[in-house]
């Protein structure tokens, strides 16, 4: 194939190798995609658990400020979803306040945060009446969108708005549950259609 | 002149049965969950199945501004909310609208829907027409229709 009598063959092991780099990417891409599916454990873990977190300055639904620093002490539960959300948002908060309720006592060690990616129309109030709706007492934060841009960007999570013929928009944004444990340090990550019983048996694992 | 008399009422007798079919889409186990505090947005969900393919186009309902098509996918962590044009009703195959996939959003609800109440919802068939059904409003937490929810499922007791 790499015959000299040949003058492309150069040209042709320059795109093999091309090639041979892009396919390198992928599958590094697709380690580290899997990778970040689980928890974080050893050296690389470390690394990856100071990554996701961080501080952010935010107002609660009682129109207070609100920090990182507020939450320390206490295990944290942090979803980032909208009031708007349909389907999977609900179906988080709900699973995540009857978890926290079958924790019996140690509920009070462990915190629900629910950081809208809409602050356009997720105002203080009506995150007021939408958490109230829940079981379990849950924080709910808005501000300013540079402030939630940061807050989000702190715990990697994508957000977009994705508008619609009739003038509307949806959110599509990501949708991981993140355990942050009672120092701010990422701990684990729950999907955001976990039960209530598989988030309350790793919980209870975590705490003790 | 049988013969005339069957080939004459052969073809009236197939047109009615397939006009009798086109009206038998049935809707069950319509259902939509409780929803949180004054949100705009609420989800039904619901069973299709027709005996000829037919396709729902659009809904409507008296407790919202708008009903639309919707679906909801994960993109790897990422959820997608997208609208649908119309969803397609293969014969004889029922389509599920559940929880994580498609539902039909409610938006600019007038009132919270309440568990334990219901709600009429118009549904429009490409073939099938009008259909105008009930739903049936569960707890916030359910997980399904007629009170299948996993939120009050007994613990295993496993670790």
């Amino acid at each position: 194939m790499a015959s000299p009598a040949n003058p492309r063959a150069p040209q042709r092991f320059a795109l093999l190798a091309i090639i041979f780099a892009g396919v390198l990417v992928v599958a590094a891409g697709v380690l580290l995609a899997l990778g970040l599916r689980e928890t974080p454990r050893g050296a690389a873990g470390t690394a990856l658990a100071s990554a996701i977190g961080g501080p952010f300055r935010l107002i609660d639904q009682n129109g207070k400020p609100f920090t990182d620093a507020d939450l320390k002490g206490k295990w944290h539960l942090v979803f980032f979803g909208y009031t708007h959300c349909p389907d999977a948002c609900p179906t988080a908060l709900n699973e995540m306040s009857l978890a926290l309720d079958r924790l019996g006592v140690k509920r009070h060690e462990v915190q629900v945060v629910f950081i809208t990616v809409d602050p356009e129309r997720d105002t203080p109030e009506t995150l007021k009446s939408y958490v109230q709706s829940f079981d379990a007492p849950i924080v709910a934060l808005t501000g300013s969108p540079q402030d939630v841009a940061q807050a989000a960007k702190g715990y990697r999570v994508f957000y977009a708005k994705h508008p619609r013929a009739d003038g509307d928009y949806d959110m599509d944004h990501s949708a991981v549950i993140y355990v942050m444990n009672p120092e701010g340090r990422f701990t684990a990550t729950f999907t955001p259609d976990s039960s209530a019983d598989a988030i309350v048996q790793r919980l209870q694992k975590l705490i003790s | 002149m049988v013969f005339r008399t069957l080939a004459f009422i052969g073809p009236l007798l197939i047109a009615g049965a397939a006009m009798a079919q086109t009206g038998q889409v049935e809707v069950k186990d319509a259902w939509a969950r409780a929803t949180p505090g004054k949100a705009e947005t609420g989800a039904t969900y619901l069973t299709i199945q027709s005996p000829v393919a037919d396709r729902l186009v659009a809904a409507s309902t008296p407790v919202a501004k708008k009903a639309g098509l919707h679906t909801m996918t994960m993109e790897g962590s990422v959820m997608k909310m997208r609208p649908l044009s119309g969803i397609d009703v293969p014969a004889n195959q029922p389509v599920t609208l559940k929880p994580g996939g498609m539902h039909i959003m409610l938006e600019g609800l007038n009132e919270p829907l309440q568990a334990g109440k219901s709600f009429p919802l118009t549904l429009n068939f490409e073939k099938a027409g009008q259909k105008q059904i009930e739903v049936a409003v569960e707890k916030a937490g359910a997980a399904g229709p007629g009170g299948h929810a996993g939120m009050d499922m007994p613990m295993s007791g496993k670790r």
